[in-house]
C-alpha cells in the first residue's frame, strides 16, 4: 500500500498501514526498513499533521511515538511518511531573543529559522578525554551558593524544589546576577520549559525582558497544555542550541531546564504505553541513562572557548528527596541546591538547606586565585557550626536552652544568625564573594578560637573579626 | 573456497547476516547461522561493535556497544567469530579507555570532541618501540605465565612479558632489542609440534577469568592512608570491599582517594556509568600527584576505563570485565593490583536495561534473576594468589566496588547481593556527609571481616598495642552513641563529669582522628605510623582526662588546655620531618595534666 512521492528516491514514502493506535504509539505495518530514531510525519484524516519518531523497527513493523495528541487519528485514513532522517534542529545566531515551542517551531509569531546547519538533537557523548575540568568561579551573588556550594562554569547544578517553594525566583535571580569575576564575556541563556504553566513561563520571559537578558536568550516553551510527548524532545532542542552557541559561537551558555519532573512523567507515560517492564514507581529502568544524556551535555571542551552550565529545576513529589526523579538526578549531576519548606515558613529567602545541598566542583572553583584563600576553611567551619547549632536547637526544644553548655548556646545562636543573615537575602540583593565571606566571619567570630578547627591558624589571624558578634 | 560465492558469507568468507529488528541497544539479526554465544559482531554500514547474547533458531540477539540511531532492518551484520577480548601488553598504563578498550585519546584524534560511532582504534600504540630484555634463552622449556623478559613500561612499573596462559613448549627463538607490539620477538614449539609466534602482547576474553595456581588467604592490609579505613575497617590485599551510599555521601571522593593513595603497584579505575567531569578530574589530577613512596606521578601506575553515564549502556556492562581482565594481567606479573569500580549499581542497571529489552522475566525491582550470580562472579576474580608459571610468584587483585542504592536504602538488590560476596562494608552515611564529616563512613554500621587475618601484620609492623587501641576507640564511640540517647532526653549538663569526659574524648576521636580532608595537602594521606601516634595521643589524653576528673579537676578546665588545639591539628601536621612532633605532643600532654594537680578540687 505504499506510494512513492518521488520516484527517483526510495524515501520518503507514505504508508497507510496503521494497524493499532495505543496512547501515543502507532504500530505501522508493512514497513521494512524504518531507521531506529527516524522522524515521521503523520497526516490525519482532516489534513492536520503531527510528527513522531520510530521507537522500534523490525521487518514489517515500525512502532512510532507521536509528539502530540493522537486524537482524531484512525487506522485507515491516516498516513505516515518516513522522512529518512533522525531528529534535527536548524540552528543559527538568529535564534537569540526568540521564543520557540517544544519542537523548535516559532511561538512568537516571528519567521522560521532558516539554516544550513542542521544538528542532530540526540548529541553524541562528549569524549571524557576532551573535557576540560570546570574551574571558573561563577559569582551568583547568592551567599548560600557562592559561599557554601559554589557553582563553576561547565557544571550541572540542579535546584531540588517542591510545590509552593520559590525555585523560579531563585533561578531568575541566578540568571540575572551570574557573572565570572574579571571577565566581560559573550554569554547567552537557553531556557527550556517542559510542562510548566503559562503563568510561570510568563514570569520567566518578563523577568528576562525586565533585566535586558531576553535578547541574549533562546526560549523553548512546552506548556502544561501542550502535548506531553513533546517534552521528551524539548530539553534536547534546548541543549542542541546551547551546544551550537557554546562550541560554534564561543559563548558561555547557562541552560535553565524546568521542570524535569514533568519530563520524567512523560518518559513514564511512553514506557507504560510500550508495556515495558517498569523500574521503581513505574518509571522505566533506563531513566538514569536517559537523564544522563541530558545532564551530561553540560561541560567545557579543551581548546574551545564556550561552555555549558546547566541549572535544571525539579520539584520533588511530596518533598521526597529519595523519589526516583531527584534520586537519579543527584547521582548524575554535580551536586544539588535543595529547598526546604521549614525555612520558607520561617521567612527565609531563598529557603535553601545548605546542609542537604552540595557542589561537587566547589573545590576546583575556590581558593586563593579564584575566590579567597580562606574560602574552604570558612565554608567547612560554617557547615560544621550550623550542623551543631541545628542539633542544639533540636535538643533545646526538649531540655530547654538553660541545660545547654555555654559553647552550645553560642552554636545555637550561630545557627539562628546563619539562617537569618547569611542564607536570607533579598530578591534584588546581590552580594559579592567578599561580602559573603565577611558575613561568614562575622557569624563565626562568636566562637572561641579553639573551636575554629577547620580553618588554618594563619587565616584566623588574618580574617577573624575580633570582638565582632561576641554577644 | 572463495567467500563471495557462498551465500550468507561476506567476501572474507565469514558468516554474515541481516538486521531484523532494532530496539535501542538491542538488535536482532537473521542469517547468522553458526554464530556462537558472545561472539563479537559488526553491525550496519558504520560497523558498530556488538556482542551476541542470545540465539534462537536462526535469530541472534545482539547488544550493541554504540548508539543504534539510524539503523534499519536489512542492514548487514558481520560476525568476527571471536568473543569480546582485550589486548594486553606494554602501553596499557597511563591509558584511558572506553568500556570496550577503545583508547579515548585516539578516538578524539579520529572523531573529534564527541564520540562518533563506528570508529575502531588499536588499544595499544602500534608504532611505539619498546626495549625488550629477554630473561630466557632459546631451547628452554617454558609454560603459560613464565616470564620471557622485561620492558620498562613506565618509570614505576616494569612490564613482564609472559607466555600466554595455556601454552607450553620449547623456545625456538627469543631476541632482545627494540620492538613494537606487532613485531615478533621469538617463537616457541608446543609439544604437539605447532609453532607459535611470540610478541610483546597477548589477547584475552574479558568474560573469562585468567587462570591461577591457587588462592592464598589474605595476610597484608592494603594500606590506603585513610585513617578510618586503615585504622578501623581495613581491606586486605586481594580482598573485596563495598562502599554503598546515597548521592553526595562521598563515594567517588573515597574511591579517588583510594586510587591515589592505596599501596598498590597498579591501579585500575573503572568509571562505570558515572560523570564525565569526574574522569576529567582524574585525568588532570593524577599526572600532577606524586606517589608518596616513589615520588613519581600517580598516572604512571594507573589505567582508566571511562564509560560515562551518557555513553552506550551495553559498553558500560562490558567495562568492569575489561577492567578486571587488565587487573588480572598485571597480577600475573606478580604485582599487587587494586581495582576501583564506580559504580557497580550503574553496571547492574545496564544489565537490567538489556534484560528488559530481551523481555526476560524480571526478578527483584526489575533486575534480572542472574544479578547475584554475575556480581559474585565478578568479585570472585579478586584475590591473593600464586600466579601460574614455573616459579611461585604471588600477586593480588583487590576489588573495591561503589554501590549507589536508590534513596540510600541498602535493602535493594544490588547492595544486598554485593554485601553477600564482599568482606568489607564501608557504610557511607548521608547525615555525616550533610554535616561535612568526611569520609562519611559510619563507624557503628561498617565492618571489616579481615581484622583477624591482619592482626599479625599490625602487631608486627605497627605496634602490639594497635588492635587494643582500635577496640578501645570503637568502644568509646559505641558508648558515645548510648550516652547521646540520654543527652537527647536530659541535656548534656545533667551528665556526671566522667560521662561528659567520655563524650569529650569520643568527639576528639571523631573530629581529630576519623575526619580526614581529601583536599588538604597534608591531611589527604596519613602513614600508618602517623595514624598510630595520632590515635595513641588521643586515647592517652582520654586516660589523663579521666584521671584528672577523678581527682576532681573540672572538665571545663581540661577543655581549655592549649595542648588540645595541637591534638586537633595533628591531622595537618606534616610527617616530612619525621614523627617527632607527635611524640612532643605526647610529652606536652603529660606535663599539662601533671600541672593540673593539686588544689583544684571543684
Amino acid at each position: 500500500m505504499s506510494t512513492s512521492s518521488n520516484p527517483a528516491a526510495p524515501l520518503p514514502v507514505d504508508y497507510r498501514t496503521i494497524e493499532r493506535i495505543a496512547g501515543p504509539l502507532l504500530f505501522v505495518e508493512g514497513v521494512d526498513n524504518a531507521a531506529y530514531g527516524e522522524i515521521v510525519e503523520i497526516t490525519m484524516p482532516d489534513g492536520a499533521t503531527r510528527r513522531g519518531q520510530i521507537l522500534e523497527s523490525r521487518r514489517g513493523l515500525a512502532i512510532v511515538q507521536v509528539f502530540g495528541p493522537t486524537m482524531g487519528m484512525n487506522v485507515n485514513a491516516t498516513s505516515v511518511r518516513f522522512t529518512g532522517e533522525v531528529a534535527r534542529l536548524g540552528v543559527s545566531d538568529e535564534m537569540l531573543g526568540r521564543v520557540f515551542d517544544g519542537l523548535g517551531q516559532p511561538r512568537d509569531g516571528g519567521a522560521r529559522i532558516v539554516s544550513k546547519t542542521r544538528l542532530e538533537i540526540v548529541g553524541n557523548a562528549m569524549n571524557p578525554y576532551s573535557r576540560e575540568e570546570p574551574s571558573e568561579f561563577i559569582q551568583t551573588g547568592m551567599s548560600n551558593i557562592d559561599g557554601m556550594n559554589t557553582l563553576v562554569r561547565g557544571q550541572k547544578l540542579p535546584i531540588f524544589s517542591a510545590a509552593g517553594l520559590p525555585h523560579n525566583a531563585l533561578a531568575a535571580q541566578i540568571v540575572r546576577q551570574a557573572k565570572v569575576l574579571g571577565a566581560s564575556e559573550n554569554f547567552a541563556v537557553v531556557f527550556g520549559a517542559m510542562g510548566i504553566t503559562s503563568e510561570e513561563a510568563n514570569y520567566f520571559v518578563s523577568e528576562f525582558e525586565r533585566t535586558g537578558a531576553l535578547e541574549r536568550t533562546v526560549v523553548f516553551l512546552n506548556l502544561s497544555s501542550d502535548p506531553s510527548m513533546e517534552r521528551v524532545i524539548t530539553p534536547r532542542m534546548a541543549l542542541t542550541t546551547a551546544e551550537f552557541l557554546a562550541y560554534e559561537r564561543e559563548m558561555h551558555v547557562l541552560v535553565v531546564l524546568t521542570d524535569m519532573t514533568n519530563y520524567c512523567e512523560a518518559l513514564r507515560e511512553i514506557s507504560a504505553a510500550r508495556e515495558e517492564v517498569p523500574g521503581r514507581r513505574g518509571y522505566p529502568g533506563y531513566m538514569y541513562t536517559d537523564l544522563a544524556t541530558i545532564y551530561e551535555r553540560a561541560g567545557k571542551i579543551k581548546g574551545r572557548h564556550g561552555s555549558i552550565t546547566q541549572l535544571p529545576i525539579l520539584t520533588m513529589p511530596a518533598d521526597d528527596i529519595t523519589h526516583p526523579i531527584p534520586d537519579l538526578t543527584g547521582y548524575i549531576t554535580e551536586g544539588q541546591v535543595v529547598m526546604a519548606r521549614d525555612l520558607q515558613r520561617r521567612g527565609v529567602y531563598p529557603p535553601v538547606d545548605v546542609l542537604l545541598s552540595l557542589s561537587r566542583l566547589m573545590n576546583q572553583g575556590i581558593g586563593k586565585t579564584r575566590t579567597r584563600e580562606d574560602h574552604r576553611g570558612v565554608a567547612d567551619q560554617l557547615f560544621a557550626s550550623y550542623a551543631t547549632g541545628k542539633d542544639q536547637r533540636a535538643l533545646s526544644a526538649i531540655v530547654g536552652e538553660e541545660a545547654l553548655s555555654e559553647v552550645d548556646r553560642i552554636y545555637l545562636k550561630i545557627a539562628e544568625r546563619f539562617e537569618k543573615e547569611f542564607v536570607n537575602q533579598g530578591y534584588e540583593e546581590e552580594r559579592t564573594i567578599q561580602d559573603t565571606l565577611n558575613k561568614g566571619w562575622d557569624i563565626l567570630s562568636a566562637l572561641p578560637e579553639r573551636e575554629l578547627k577547620r580553618i588554618k591558624p594563619e587565616f584566623i589571624a588574618k580574617y577573624r573579626q575580633s570582638g565582632a558578634g561576641n554577644s | 573456497m572463495k567467500g563471495a560465492a557462498v551465500p550468507g558469507r561476506d567476501a572474507d568468507g565469514r558468516l554474515s547476516g541481516r538486521v531484523a529488528k532494532v530496539s535501542g541497544p538491542v538488535v536482532i539479526a537473521e542469517g547468522l547461522e553458526g554464530a556462537k554465544m558472545f561472539d563479537v559482531v559488526r553491525v550496519g554500514d558504520l560497523g558498530l561493535v556488538g556482542e551476541i547474547i542470545r540465539i534462537i533458531g536462526g535469530q541472534a540477539t545482539i547488544q550493541v556497544y554504540e548508539d543504534t540511531t539510524g539503523m534499519r532492518p536489512g542492514d548487514k551484520v558481520d560476525n568476527t567469530g571471536e568473543a569480546l577480548s582485550v589486548e594486553l601488553g606494554p602501553g596499557l598504563l597511563t591509558s584511558i579507555y572506553d568500556g570496550v578498550q577503545r583508547p579515548l585519546d585516539i578516538l578524539k584524534k579520529q572523531g573529534g570532541d564527541f564520540i562518533a560511532r563506528g570508529f575502531v582504534a588499536a588499544p595499544l600504540d602500534e608504532t611505539k618501540k619498546w626495549s625488550f630484555a629477554p630473561s630466557r634463552k632459546t631451547g628452554e622449556r617454558v609454560s603459560g605465565g613464565d616470564i620471557l623478559g622485561m620492558v620498562d613500561e613506565t618509570p614505576l612499573i616494569v612490564h613482564k612479558i609472559m607466555v600466554p596462559p595455556g601454552i607450553t613448549g620449547i623456545l625456538l627463538d627469543l631476541r632482545g632489542g627494540d620492538f613494537t607490539i606487532r613485531d615478533q620477538i621469538g617463537k616457541l614449539r608446543t609439544d604437539d609440534g605447532r609453532e607459535i609466534p611470540l610478541t610483546l602482547t597477548q589477547r584475552w576474553q574479558v568474560r573469562v577469568q585468567r587462570p591461577v595456581k591457587r588462592k592464598l588467604p589474605p595476610k597484608t592490609p592494603l594500606i590506603t592512608g585513610q585513617r578510618v579505613i586503615d585504622g578501623f575497617f581495613p581491606v586486605a590485599k586481594g580482598g573485596t570491599a563495598a562502599i554503598p551510599g546515597p548521592f553526595g555521601s562521598g563515594k567517588t571522593v573515597t574511591q579517588q582517594q583510594l586510587a591515589k593513595w592505596a599501596e598498590a603497584d597498579v591501579v585500575v579505575y573503572v568509571g562505570c556509568g558515572e560523570r564525565g567531569n569526574e574522569m576529567t578530574e582524574v585525568l588532570t589530577e593524577f599526572p600532577k600527584l606524586e606517589d608518596p613512596k616513589s615520588k613519581r606521578p600517580l598516572m604512571e601506575r594507573t589505567i582508566l576505563i571511562a564509560n560515562t553515564s551518557n555513553m552506550p549502556v551495553a559498553a558500560r556492562e562490558a567495562s568492569i570485565y575489561t577492567g578486571i581482565t587488565i587487573a588480572e594481567y598485571y597480577r600475573d606479573m606478580g604485582y599487587d593490583v587494586a581495582l576501583m569500580a564506580d559504580s557497580t549499581s550503574r553496571w547492574a542497571e545496564a544489565l537490567r536495561e538489556i534484560s528488559g529489552r530481551l523481555e526476560e522475566m524480571p526478578g527483584e525491582e526489575g533486575y534480572p534473576a542472574y544479578l547475584g550470580r554475575r556480581l559474585a562472579e565478578f568479585y570472585e576474580r579478586s584475590g591473593k594468589v600464586v600466579v601460574i608459571g614455573s616459579e611461585d610468584k604471588e600477586g593480588s587483585v583487590s576489588v573495591i566496588g561503589a554501590v549507589s542504592p536508590p534513596g540510600g536504602d541498602t535493602s535493594e538488590p544490588v547492595s544486598q547481593n554485593t554485601l553477600r560476596v564482599t568482606r568489607v562494608f564501608w557504610a557511607l552515611d548521608a547525615s555525616l556527609a550533610n554535616r561535612r564529616h568526611f569520609p562519611s563512613i559510619n563507624w557503628l554500621t561498617s565492618y571489616s571481616l579481615y581484622m583477624n587475618d591482619l592482626s599479625d601484620w599490625y602487631n608486627e609492623k605497627v605496634s602490639k598495642a594497635w588492635i587494643g587501641m582500635r577496640n578501645e576507640a570503637m568502644e568509646l564511640l559505641q558508648k558515645e552513641a548510648e550516652l547521646q540517647e540520654i543527652v537527647q532526653l536530659v541535656g548534656s549538663d545533667a551528665l556526671p563529669e566522667r560521662e561528659k569526659g567520655v563524650l569529650d574524648v569520643a568527639r576528639m576521636v571523631r573530629e581529630d582522628y576519623l575526619q580526614q580532608s581529601a583536599y588538604d595537602d597534608v591531611d589527604t594521606y596519613s602513614s600508618i605510623q602517623k595514624q598510630y601516634l595520632m590515635l595513641r595521643n588521643i586515647l592517652k589524653f582520654g586516660e589523663l582526662e579521666r584521671d584528672a576528673i577523678d581527682r576532681g579537676v573540672p572538665l571545663a578546665r581540661i577543655v581549655q588546655l592549649p595542648v588540645r588545639e595541637k591534638l586537633a591539628r595533628m591531622k595537618t601536621t606534616s610527617e616530612k620531618n619525621g614523627l617527632q612532633p607527635f611524640e612532643d605532643i605526647h610529652q606536652e600532654m603529660l606535663t599539662a595534666f601533671s600541672d593540673l594537680k593539686g588544689g583544684e578540687v571543684a
